[in-house]
């Protein structure tokens, strides 16, 4: 057992908190937030010259190696700076459907593009009747020849409008409800009958609802196992709530340094805020809550590539339920120790304590994750 | 001890609920139901409607033209208020300045300036908070000097809500620097037309507009825009924020609001089923609830006890924690209840249109949804405002612990 980073994982750290810390900040953020795409494509380049795209890729693929942990510690580094590209879509979602579903066909190509900074990837799994639910498919696709044809609605797919390709989940058999007959499809974001309604999130991101109306899709295009496509879009999704859960970390650690400098500099009543002790102990809790949620995420990034599976998805929901629910504390109390400059578009702390809430309803709520440990006994 | 109304309430509550929801306009409840942003004109013509009705001010007395209701009468107005889908009254003139007036003003100030709050020809805003003095109200800056007739005052007031809709300003200004702190403020109205006087506005983090700067250089104010005596402005600010306790929670407005849950619960869904059959969600609503109840109790013991003469003490700091408290925790089962769709923002909710003509079937997300994220956002604000909740325990602590 070791729980210390190797020198290449500090390393990486090293140079992405430099990075956000001089050539990132909120008002960069700001304006690339107000960008056509949301999001600057120089910055994305940029990402892919530091190599940051190619992390948890294969050598043999154009990658740089690494894994969970090491994209780990990008995503909290990711969270510090509040940084708005798709890395989650693209790197996270995108490269785990990739590297564990794409045929040997198609892979190596995909993955090469996608460590240069030449492919984005958005994966549309949610639908308007799904909720949190992976196996509530809707959408159909149906076998014609050597190709499928897609129909149907998702909701909510993270930079779909930006991304060159979406990954779709689609009912090849079965019903709505049921575990068997989910397919994951690759489809080209401009591809006849693809339709994406973009728009911006509430944390400064963009999302997009995707309309599929016979989309035709080649046979050599499906992830994982036709029919068998629950096992992938699960597994994806709790690598989703590990990195997410990291990330979360960051934007903790940076609203509970933004809020101790605070308390240090605001003066009333003639002394600093953080001469009160009942505020010292708030900021105390942030900062535990900061370094359990860390644990956790750690944790989960370890247990990600674990071949038990029940081990991994339990790691990712614990961390998942700390992240919502520390998160919540720390975003309210951020802003509630900054008192009336707490509620300002002017302070990053509102611009963070958004993200974290949205990090709390993507890929399942604190709530969501809760019931799915207590119905799933270890 | 009593839980039922009399038969006197109860028709009492019938008229009050036939008159509100037979007037309300129904692009200001749709506004309301929807927690979209209402224009000046939205909040006028309603205020002017329960004006010529005579339950503008229902907290005022009769001779001052409030309709000389019991507590529990008013209890019951808030209550069908918050019911038929009403906008908050705006209370800058109506709680705040309207009662000081009763209570300080001259018999000039008040023949001026009750009837126009009373009719909505003025809309009030409250210069209180400084960028230097937010909890510590008392160490407030903006001075004021005497120049014959006339004060001269300079400063910035900061956090002013609707200042862009109001033609008047109430401010708390230092007229004396020599004395305790407490000792050498005074309480001014400012007509924002003076020259020197200048709003701008602070975006909040949700993206709205609301709150203010008011900067103010070399206005002149007339001396008898003076309210109380010079240098008691202390006393006023006081008064002013310690004389009602009627609404001060947001009980009925919170109940509202957990039927908003409740008809959101029903249209989404979770494991295949309706949300608002969810064992684990209805635990969450029931938790609330019981902290709602709870405060309403509260709330009606005190009015009882205010109706029998006795004395407010720290309960109405009970009544701003505990509220703000419920309030937030059902912005939290929104959150909750929307699901994914508390993504979505649609820049149009930040107006006080929307949405635009015919553009239903273009939403990004369910109608329902599209405030519920900004209003968790921007409720934040509600443990902050009018005495933050740690200076609401510091009352509460001081009183029971008697240092």
């Amino acid at each position: 057992m070791n729980f210390t980073f190797t020198e290449e994982q500090l390393l990486i750290r090293e140079t992405a908190e430099r990075f956000f810390r001089d050539d990132y900040g909120i008002d960069t953020r700001r304006h690339n937030v107000a960008m056509p795409d949301g999001f600057c494509r120089e910055t994305w380049a940029r990402y892919a010259d530091l190599g940051w795209l190619a992390l948890g890729i294969d050598e043999d693929f154009g990658g740089v190696g690494g894994g969970a942990v090491e994209m780990a510690v990008m995503m909290e580094a990711f969270g510090r700076g509040l940084a708005v590209e798709p890395y989650l879509s693209t790197c996270v979602l995108g490269g785990a459907l990739l590297r564990l579903g794409a045929a040997d066909g198609v892979k190596p190509a995909l993955l090469g593009q996608l460590a240069e900074g030449k492919l984005l990837l958005s994966f549309a799994y949610s639908e308007a009747r799904s909720r949190y639910d992976l196996n509530h498919v809707e959408c159909r696709a149906v076998k014609d020849g050597g190709e499928y044809k897609v129909t149907g609605e998702k909701t909510v797919a993270l930079h779909a409008g930006q991304a060159d390709k979406i990954a779709v989940t689609a009912r090849t058999g079965g019903d709505a409800r049921d575990a068997g007959g989910i397919t994951v499809f690759l489809i080209d974001r401009d591809a006849p009958g693809v339709t994406v309604r973009d728009y911006p999130t509430v944390d400064g991101f963009r999302a997009g609802s995707v309309r599929l109306d016979d989309v035709a899709v080649d046979a050599a295009r499906v992830l994982g196992d036709v029919d068998g496509g629950l096992a992938l879009i699960e597994q994806v999704v709790d690598f989703g709530a590990a990195m997410l859960a990291a990330e979360a970390a960051g934007v903790m650690a940076a609203l509970t340094d933004q809020t101790v400098t605070y308390l240090k500099e605001r003066k009333q009543f003639g002394r600093p805020l953080g001469d009160n002790q009942a505020l010292q102990h708030r900021a105390t809790e942030m900062y535990i809550e900061t370094e359990l949620t860390r644990s956790l995420a750690y944790m989960a990034a370890v247990r990600a590539d674990d071949a038990d599976r029940t081990a991994a998805a339990r790691a990712a929901s614990k961390a998942k339920v700390k992240t919502g629910r520390a998160g919540r504390l720390i975003g309210q109390e951020a802003v509630q120790l900054h008192g009336g400059m707490g509620v300002t578009e002017e302070m990053p702390v509102g611009h963070y304590f958004k993200r974290l809430t949205m990090i709390d309803h993507t890929f399942g709520d604190a709530a969501h994750h809760l019931a799915r440990l207590a119905e799933n006994p270890a | 001890m009593q839980l039922t109304l009399t038969p006197e309430e109860l028709a009492f509550q019938a008229e009050v609920r036939e008159f509100l929801n037979a007037n309300i306009p129904a692009e200001t409840k749709r506004k309301v139901d929807l927690g979209l942003k209402l224009s000046k004109d939205d909040y006028v013509t309603w205020q002017k409607i329960l004006y010529e009705r005579g339950w503008i001010a229902p907290a005022w007395p009769k001779e001052y033209g409030g309709p000389g209701w019991s507590p529990i009468q008013r209890y019951l107005y808030e209550e069908e208020l918050a019911a038929c889908s009403s906008p908050r009254l705006i209370t800058f003139g109506l709680k705040m300045l309207g009662p000081v007036l009763i209570e300080f003003g001259t018999d000039e100030q008040k023949k001026r300036f009750l009837p126009r709050i009373l009719s909505s020809e003025d809309w009030w805003c409250q210069g209180y908070s400084e960028p230097g003095a937010g909890s510590d109200l008392a160490s407030l800056t903006t001075r004021a000097i005497r120049d014959g007739d006339h004060y001269m005052v300079n400063g910035q007031k900061t956090w002013t809500t609707l200042a862009q809709h109001a033609n008047w300003i109430f401010c708390l200004v230092r007229t004396n620097t020599d004395v305790k702190k407490q000792e050498g403020i005074s309480f001014l109205l400012i007509d924002m037309k003076t020259p020197g006087v200048e709003v701008r506005p602070i975006q909040t983090l949700d993206g709205g507009v609301e709150i203010n700067d008011v900067f103010l250089t070399h206005v002149r104010v007339p001396a008898e825009n003076l309210v109380g005596q010079e240098n008691q402005g202390w006393t006023v600010a006081k008064f002013l924020l310690g004389h009602e306790r009627v609404g001060i929670a947001g009980v009925a407005r919170s109940k509202k609001q957990m039927a908003r849950v409740r008809a959101i619960a029903r249209a989404e869904m979770k494991g295949g089923r309706p949300l608002i059959e969810d064992v684990r969600f209805n635990e969450r609503m029931a938790e609330v609830e019981i902290e709602l109840t709870a405060l309403e109790m509260i709330e009606l013991r005190l009015l009882s006890e205010e109706a029998a003469g006795r004395k407010p003490g720290p309960e109405a700091s009970i009544l701003k924690l505990k509220g703000t408290q419920v309030q937030q925790a059902i912005t939290e089962l929104l959150l909750e209840a929307v699901g994914t769709n508390v993504h979505a923002l649609d820049p149009g909710i930040l107006e006080d249109h929307w949405p635009p003509e015919g553009m239903n079937e273009d939403l990004f997300s369910p109608e329902y949804a599209a405030t519920v994220a900004s209003h968790y956002f921007n409720w934040r604000k509600a443990s902050i405002y009018g005495g933050s909740n740690e200076i609401q325990r510091n009352i509460i602590a001081k009183a029971i612990l008697k240092f």
